[in-house]
């Protein structure tokens, strides 16, 4: 196991793996308390600025070390499904790992809601949104959002602009991220005049303008996170999941605005 | 977020994969390019087609039957399983694979032309004087072709490092692995971390630049010599 997750790291370099290896040799034998290994982590896009406190926090607490491969939802769980070499997957919804685990890519009995996530109207202009009378108002040409296929926070935007009856209006206006990153990069570049983006994406940010839409205006968000096949035998993934749901990376996903069930 | 050594691993790994396409990519293309360049039959130009496809295909045409390929439902996924994991997707010998593929025509067009160039006379000379067909490839044919060989490893190196579209589809962006440079960038940029974006893209255009400009001096002496 741990032997694999090295060749896995230094793969790039076969050199250094022989370099290693002769390191290696002579503390054969020699008594480790615990062997660090490494996490290989799918994540969604919206949790990309937690998630780099979380590992660092994670790292600093333990040996191990984790990597992570942001994407949509949709877009991490099409590569798992086709054998990509994840150990946990952190998601933005709860079907996708629930999927997971049905289809033999997830560990039953290890899913789990790591955060509730919540949508917000972002403009990088300062007093273009106050409240969901902006969608009303067709101030803008362009409106991002994240590719509801494959974002859930796409799909909770789409709920919401149905909900207070904007949809129809904007629909010829939208502009789609691939994930909830580009989405917010159209909308923070000025390039998109407004857009649905995560709140965790802005909690730390000032300027521009924003409403934070009500967590009843669409079906909630829970991020489930999944211990995958791959990571089962690997005591270092589920050391990571279960740093993510202690206290200390409880408080790192407050500080960006996610909540936590019960 | 703004730390520059990040940049590091991404550029190490591109270079490590086009060094090792354009290694493969020698040993493949070089009999292709020969057989394209010397036989006679009328299917030639249907597999010359076939190596060119990737100048036409969209990358995610190319990354999508890569995917099927690789994956667990493929002689790829078959061939994975004998070391134990599921897919050959989402490795670095997956992306290596697709790079190859990827970047054949630039290889093999500059060979077959160069080989073409050399033409029958020399070879027949080679075995007029008693030379293997084996003999005459390798210190007549090749050593002639020099230029086309130059060009062929230049252009296929140079397009593996500059390759995006199919690595997205079939590399999943792990780092070390399968994030090369162009994916690097494209994070970069939709992440707003444009400094190290800056860093690596203008580096990318010194680079780029830089390779176009040797191989059309390189041509261009080679050119100039054959004309002498």
């Amino acid at each position: 196991m741990h032997t694999d997750r090295s060749k896995a790291r230094d793969r790039i370099s076969a050199g250094a793996l022989a370099l290693r290896l002769l390191v290696a040799l002579p503390a054969v034998g020699a008594a480790v308390p615990v062997r660090a290994g490494d996490v290989r982590a799918a994540v969604a896009a919206n949790f990309r600025e937690a998630a780099s406190e979380v590992g660092a926090a994670f790292e600093a607490a333990t040996p191990h070390s984790v990597r992570y491969s942001f994407g949509s939802t949709g877009q991490l769980y099409a590569q798992i499904a086709f054998g990509a070499p994840f150990d946990v997957f952190l998601a933005a919804d709860a079907s996708r790992p629930e999927n997971a685990i049905e289809e033999g890519f997830g560990v039953e009995g290890t899913q789990f809601t790591y955060a509730t996530g919540r949508v917000v109207l972002y403009s990088a202009a300062r007093g273009l949104v106050s409240g969901p009378e902006a969608l009303h108002e067709g101030r803008f040409s362009a409106l991002a959002i994240a590719e509801p296929t494959v974002a859930p926070y796409g799909a909770a935007a789409v709920e919401t602009m149905r909900r207070i009856g904007a949809y129809t209006s904007a629909e010829g206006r939208l502009v789609f991220g691939l994930s909830v990153a580009q989405a917010f990069q159209f909308v923070q570049t000025g390039s998109a005049d407004l857009g649905f983006v995560a709140l965790a994406q802005i909690a730390r940010r000032t300027g521009g303008s924003r409403w934070i839409v009500p967590s009843d205006f669409h079906e909630p968000i829970r991020q489930d996170a999944v211990l995958l096949e791959r990571g089962a035998r690997n005591p270092a993934a589920r050391a990571f999941l279960a740093f993510l749901k202690g206290s200390e990376a409880e408080a790192i996903l407050d500080s960006f605005g996610y909540g936590r069930e019960d | 977020m703004t730390d520059a050594s990040s940049i590091w691993p991404p550029v190490l790994l591109t270079l490590q994969l086009a060094a090792a396409s354009t290694a493969l990519l020698l040993l493949v293309g070089t009999p292709v390019a020969w057989w394209l360049a010397r036989t006679g039959t009328r299917w030639k130009e249907a597999v010359a087609a076939v190596v060119a496809l990737p100048l036409v295909l969209p990358p995610t045409v190319l990354g999508f039957y890569l995917l099927l390929a690789l994956g667990p439902g493929g002689p790829g996924g078959w061939l994975a399983g004998l070391g134990g994991s599921r897919s050959l997707a989402f490795s670095f010998e997956g992306i290596l694979l697709g790079s190859v593929i990827y970047s054949m025509p630039f290889v093999v067009q500059p060979i077959r032309n160069a080989f073409e160039a050399v033409g029958d006379r020399p070879l027949e000379v080679a075995a007029t004087l008693g030379a293997t067909p084996w003999d005459a490839f390798w210190t007549v044919a090749v050593p002639l072709a020099r230029p086309g060989f130059v060009s062929g490893a230049v252009l296929g190196f140079a397009h593996t490092i500059g390759e995006f579209g199919v690595v997205l589809m079939i590399g999943g962006n792990i780092p070390g692995e399968t994030k090369v440079l162009s994916i690097a960038v494209y994070e970069y940029v939709e992440t707003l971390q444009w400094p190290l974006a800056h860093l690596l893209a203008g580096g990318m255009l010194v680079f780029s630049f830089a390779v176009i400009l040797a191989t059309m001096v390189h041509q261009g002496r080679a050119g100039g010599r054959g004309s002498a």
